[in-house]
């Protein structure tokens, strides 16, 4: 095996393509960005999660004078219905689910409320009345959040029992869609990025059908002909998808930790030691890619 | 050394086979010219000696291998015993003679020290001393077919495989090639020569074998570019 010989015919044959070359730099560099940054979203996702659905309760709202008869046909909820359900989150078959729990009243909701829409108009018109007297159940295993809604939900004087994480699940959705769409496109990007390089590959082959119809001539085996097309390939690949990897890692740094973490503080987010799992692998996504696509497009150039 | 038996090749969407049921043997050593018109199958021939191309119909066998039955990745280290060189030279014009030569040694895996001492060696052996430095526009066509000669035959193959080897040159040129292909031959290597050139067949009196339409029609020993006795009228004029 003679290496030098090998990276001469390399070199020469990215410096005969150059735009080629580039093109494909570009093409892998900005499809594995994407790659990457829909992970990336996928981590966040998990991450924000885990903090959420650790802080998510079961809230237990209380009927006000101003629901519908339909569901609460006693009025307001009293001093007997506020004991009644006391007594069965606290009742032998609950316990074992409880972990804590607390009564919000009018007015603590009412500051609350205050609170979360700061600036915004709804905040003027609400009264303290129109805001449910609350429980806040805490479980041990939030995934048991139905034994709770079941046994509190036909409770009288109960106007809902809602697990907040419906509230989240919704967000958590949205937010999936949008990296499944982010992957969709890298994927579809990806594709691009493999035809370019077996365009890429054969075209080269063909400025070098010369050498290549001596090469076979003289005895050269398969693995020497093809070796310089594929790591001509995978050259620029590699290029392109370390400069991905070089803008997921800044993307985190930059963006998400310099930015969005100091921005938005009472939220948790990735960090860079997930960006340094992301990066590693798009640049192996990126090698194997270019790989196979020159590989297989030089093997159906050659045959012998 | 070369075994051809009942080989019939046909290519897709020719209605007539480019070889029919054609049987020969060359043995080591020899020197045999292919002769007969264009189209009567010598090129064909040789590319299934060369095992660029596999019969449609029986058994071809160089230098102990079954060229039918050759698993493809074994085909380049057969290739390594042969030489071939082409009517059209077939050199590369970026590349200076020395760098042609060292080229086809290169991409078989040879060092650089076997290099080194080889292609001198050879350039020394086809007389293009001091020329090495040329690149192949800056040489005559004699002189491009010799490098061509001298890149077959660096590798010490047991068999040399010529197709026209004299068909872009002229006379005095053409008999310098074959002073030098004759002395390849006398050093042992098996000659198989597809020509044109009546001269030249006629001049050297070795093995003839006539193709036409595919077919063998003559295989003589010490033979001419012609039959002695007119064959078949559908014979075709070669040169």
């Amino acid at each position: 095996m003679r290496l030098g010989f090998i990276f001469g015919e390399i070199s020469q044959g990215l410096k005969r393509n150059v735009s080629m070359v580039i093109s494909v730099i570009l093409v892998t560099f900005v499809s594995l960005t994407f790659v990457g940054t829909a992970g990336l979203l996928q981590l966040q996702i998990g991450q924000m999660k885990g903090y959420w659905y650790d802080r998510a309760q079961i809230a237990v709202y209380l009927c006000t004078s101003i629901d519908p008869a339909s569901s609460c046909p006693q009025g307001a909820a009293g001093a007997d219905i506020k004991d009644a359900v006391k007594a069965k989150l606290k009742s032998h078959t609950l316990k074992a689910y409880v972990a804590s729990y607390e009564f919000e009243n009018h007015k603590q909701a009412y500051q609350h409320f205050q609170e979360q829409f700061k600036g915004n108009s709804v905040a003027k018109y609400v009264t303290a009345e129109q805001l449910p007297e609350t429980y806040w159940v805490k479980l041990k295993n939030p995934n048991d959040s139905r034994i709770i809604i079941e046994s509190l939900s036909g409770q009288s004087g109960v106007f809902e029992v809602r697990d907040q994480r419906s509230y989240l699940d919704q967000i958590f959705a949205i937010l999936n869609a949008a990296s499944l769409a982010a992957i969709g496109i890298a994927l579809l990007m990806l594709f691009s990025a493999a035809l370019l390089i077996s365009t890429t590959i054969r075209l080269s082959a063909f400025s070098r059908r010369r050498e290549l119809g001596i090469m076979r001539l003289v005895g050269a085996s398969n693995f020497y002909i093809q070796l310089p097309f594929i790591l001509e390939g995978v050259v620029a690949a590699t290029i392109g998808s370390v400069l991905a990897g070089i803008a997921v890692i800044a993307v985190v740094q930059f963006f998400v930790q310099g930015y969005l973490a100091t921005t938005i503080s009472y939220m948790s987010f990735i960090g860079l030691s997930d960006a340094f799992v992301i990066a590693p692998a798009i640049v192996l996504v990126g090698i194997v890619l270019a790989a196979v696509a020159s590989g297989s497009a030089i093997n159906r150039y050659l045959k012998i | 050394m070369i075994r051809i038996e009942n080989v019939t090749k046909q290519y897709r969407g020719s209605a007539r086979p480019a070889l029919n049921r054609v049987s020969l043997e060359i043995d080591k050593g020899e020197f045999v010219f292919l002769v007969g018109a264009s189209g009567s199958g010598k090129s064909s021939l040789i590319s299934l000696m060369l095992r660029e191309e596999v019969p449609t119909k029986g058994r071809v066998h160089v230098l102990g291998e079954d060229l039918v039955r050759i698993p493809s990745r074994r085909v380049p280290y057969f290739r390594r015993k042969l030489g071939v060189v082409f009517q059209d030279f077939r050199l590369l014009p970026n590349k200076t003679v020395t760098q042609n030569i060292a080229f086809s040694l290169e991409v078989i895996g040879r060092s650089r020290g076997l290099i080194e001492a080889a292609v001198p060696d050879v350039l020394r052996l086809v007389g293009l001393e001091g020329k090495g430095d040329r690149y192949p526009n800056e040489l005559s066509g004699g002189e491009r077919q010799r490098v061509a000669l001298a890149r077959a035959i660096v590798n010490k193959p047991a068999i040399l495989l010529a197709d026209e080897p004299t068909g872009n040159l002229d006379g005095a040129t053409s008999d310098g090639i074959m002073a030098l292909i004759e002395r390849i031959n006398l050093a042992g290597t098996t000659v198989v020569m597809a020509t044109h050139d009546k001269s030249i067949v006629d001049r050297l009196k070795k093995r003839v074998i006539e193709l036409s339409g595919g077919e063998i029609i003559r295989d003589e020993r010490g033979g001419a570019y012609r039959a002695e006795k007119p064959m078949t009228s559908s014979e075709g004029a070669g040169a």
